[in-house]
């Protein structure tokens, strides 16, 4: 376990690093971006000056190898636009995208294992059906789509909600359905097809046989062992669903860390950019890896060399 | 989700025809068995009808602009214009026309970036699979690495810094969307490799590369087509929301995702503009996603995801 937990760490530094490493050429290979924050007016001892202050004059490598040692104390720079530490304002959007991802996830996956385990438990029947139906529409679903159309029926039209911005309940009941579209139609299917394989196995045929009432059988039996190729996906699918978060976000002007980052990224401004970039792939990799120890403290039978 | 249910294959019909008693060929009798396969057809053959032959059908020219004739609704609506079936967007620009020549747009982005992440996944997939040892975990080491990045943001990222336009924009989705057909088809080849036939091949002194193409990949391909077909729903999607970003296709160019970034601003004036180009996606993603699991259900009845 204890040499798993290791390699896991390994793993995840050789990432964060070579994430960062992509970010700064990507960075780099773009272009100036003093151009982009002095004026038409701007003279080329401005230029220069704000060039040298920057440290763009210096060799590539130097440049790398102080982006690096900064990078690792959290220091990413400060923002082009905000004038602010690049870090503190994804940090400050970090509790938005929490609480649309969060609000997204419980919604999908009460919709989503609740018609699953009906739809297996009662197999070609009419709510099968709609479970399937369900599944292959919000599978097709752009979500920004129908992200456009919630707005146009329910703020344009009928004028109950509004259409973005973030407060209330009122502003997360909108972005949080969008955001769960795009995570039930997973979670449905893995929930059917697992509760599946788990209905027919022996020690459900025991409980069974041995008088437990159907919900016991059903809430603590099945539910619990189809449970743990959910929390599988759903963690190994973690970067997809940031990334649904991210596309919400922009949709509905939710002020999360995506939105941040695509705003950055329309306004040249890089260090937000980076410091955006790197904290959401360094909660997927850590994510990943919770989930594989999840997965052993969930299932005894699986043990880690 | 189950192969369609018995009884829409003891007769068979296409919508109201029954056909059981007329003549055709075994495979077309296959198609028109499953509901499936005959609605996602029938999608996404309307899509390629429009994209193929845009320059016969489309009413009007989608660039050509009236001004007296701006934001018209469609043809329902009592205020109308007569000849712009779909109405007409802010330009004055005929929307059937536009959406015409943007079912040819968004299909080649999707095509095309679908064949380039095909070939590459698919090549590295044959590679770590087949080799194994160190290719094997240096290959995938890559894949988890390009796996663990939350692809919207890479590739918008991307989109951003290179600068938007058509050709970058397949570039980009292509190579950000090849590891899944790499987990995939390794996958597969870490069974194919262990079984007989190979072993058969082995002995007789085919050499490994032939084994590799001539054994190997012929196998693989149902599950290739499967993927593609499914990605291809997500590419057409993920064209749309970086056209919708403003940062894939360019105005004037007519695209299912452009038209939804042109529509955005008239959100509260003619939502058409919005919902129009977004039922086009829809139903054509809907059409891709129905013929993937029609192909899944027909090559592998076992198969869950």
């Amino acid at each position: 376990m204890s040499r798993y937990i290791l390699r896991s760490l390994i793993q995840l530094f050789l990432v964060t690093w070579a994430v960062a490493t992509t970010a700064f050429l990507l960075v780099f290979m773009s272009g100036d971006p003093v151009m982009l924050m002095v004026p038409m007016t701007a003279t080329r001892e401005e230029i220069e000056a704000l060039r040298d202050a920057f440290g763009l004059n210096q060799p590539l490598w130097i440049q790398y190898a102080r982006y690096m040692v900064r990078a690792v104390q959290g220091d990413f720079g400060v923002s082009i636009k905000a004038g602010q530490p690049a870090l503190n304002l994804v940090m400050e959007r970090i509790p938005a995208t929490l609480e649309l991802g969060l609000a997204g996830m419980i919604l999908a996956s009460v919709v989503g294992i609740g018609v699953g385990v009906l739809s297996a438990l009662k197999r070609d029947s009419w709510i099968d059906a709609a479970g399937r139906v369900l599944a292959l529409g919000s599978q097709a679903m752009p979500i920004f789509w129908l992200g456009l159309l919630l707005i146009i029926i329910f703020a344009v039209k009928l004028r109950v909600l509004p259409p973005f911005g973030r407060g209330g309940l009122k502003e997360l009941i909108l972005p949080a359905i969008t955001m769960a579209t795009y995570n039930i139609p997973l979670i449905l299917r893995l929930t059917r097809s697992t509760f599946f394989d788990v209905l027919y196995q022996d020690y459900i045929r025991t409980a069974r046989a041995k008088g437990l009432p159907e919900r016991v059988v059903v809430f603590v039996h099945i539910l619990r062992n189809a449970a743990i190729p959910l929390v599988t996906v759903l963690g190994m699918n973690f970067g997809r669903i940031l990334g649904g978060a991210i596309v919400t976000e922009t949709v509905f002007a939710w002020p999360g860390v995506g939105s941040l980052s695509i705003d950055a990224i329309f306004t040249a401004d890089y260090p937000v950019i980076m410091a955006a970039t790197i904290i959401l792939v360094v909660s997927v990799v850590v994510v990943n890896f919770l989930t594989d120890l999840t997965y052993a403290v969930l299932d005894p039978r699986i043990r880690y060399g | 989700m189950p192969a369609d249910s018995a009884k829409n294959e003891t007769r068979l019909r296409f919508l109201w025809w029954d056909l059981e008693a007329v003549p055709m060929p075994r495979a077309l009798r296959a198609v028109l068995r499953s509901r499936t396969a005959v609605w996602g057809i029938l999608f996404v053959s309307l899509a390629l009808f429009m994209g193929v032959t845009a320059h016969w059908v489309a009413p009007y020219d989608p660039y050509k602009q009236e001004t007296g004739m701006r934001l018209k609704p469609p043809f329902w609506d009592p205020a109308a214009k007569e000849g712009h079936l779909l109405g007409t967007d802010q330009l004055g620009r005929d929307v059937l026309s536009r959406m015409i020549y943007g079912a040819r747009v968004s299909l080649i982005v999707a095509a095309v970036a679908v064949f380039i992440a095909a070939v590459t996944g698919v090549g590295i997939g044959l590679l770590a699979g087949f080799y194994g040892g160190w290719i094997d975990s240096v290959l995938m080491g890559f894949t988890n690495f390009f796996l663990s990045f939350p692809h919207v943001l890479l590739a918008i990222a991307i989109m951003g810094i290179v600068g938007p336009g058509f050709t970058t924009l397949i570039l980009v989705l292509g190579l950000t969307s090849w590891p899944i057909y790499t987990r995939i088809i390794r996958s597969e080849v870490l069974t194919l490799k262990e079984l007989e036939f190979v072993e058969a091949a082995r002995a007789l002194g085919v050499r490994e590369i032939v084994i590799l193409g001539k054994h190997i990949t012929p196998n693989v391909l149902n599950s290739i087509l499967v993927t593609a077909s499914l990605e291809t729903a997500r590419m057409i999607i993920n064209e749309a929301f970086f056209s919708f970003l403003g940062l894939g296709v360019q105005p004037p160019i007519p695209s299912w995702g452009n038209m939804l970034y042109d529509g955005k601003a008239y959100i509260f004036v003619n939502h058409w503009l919005i919902t129009l180009p977004g039922i086009a996606i829809f139903l054509t993603t809907l059409g891709l996603n129905l013929i993937g699991d029609w192909l899944r259900d027909l090559f592998d009845p076992h198969m869950v995801f």
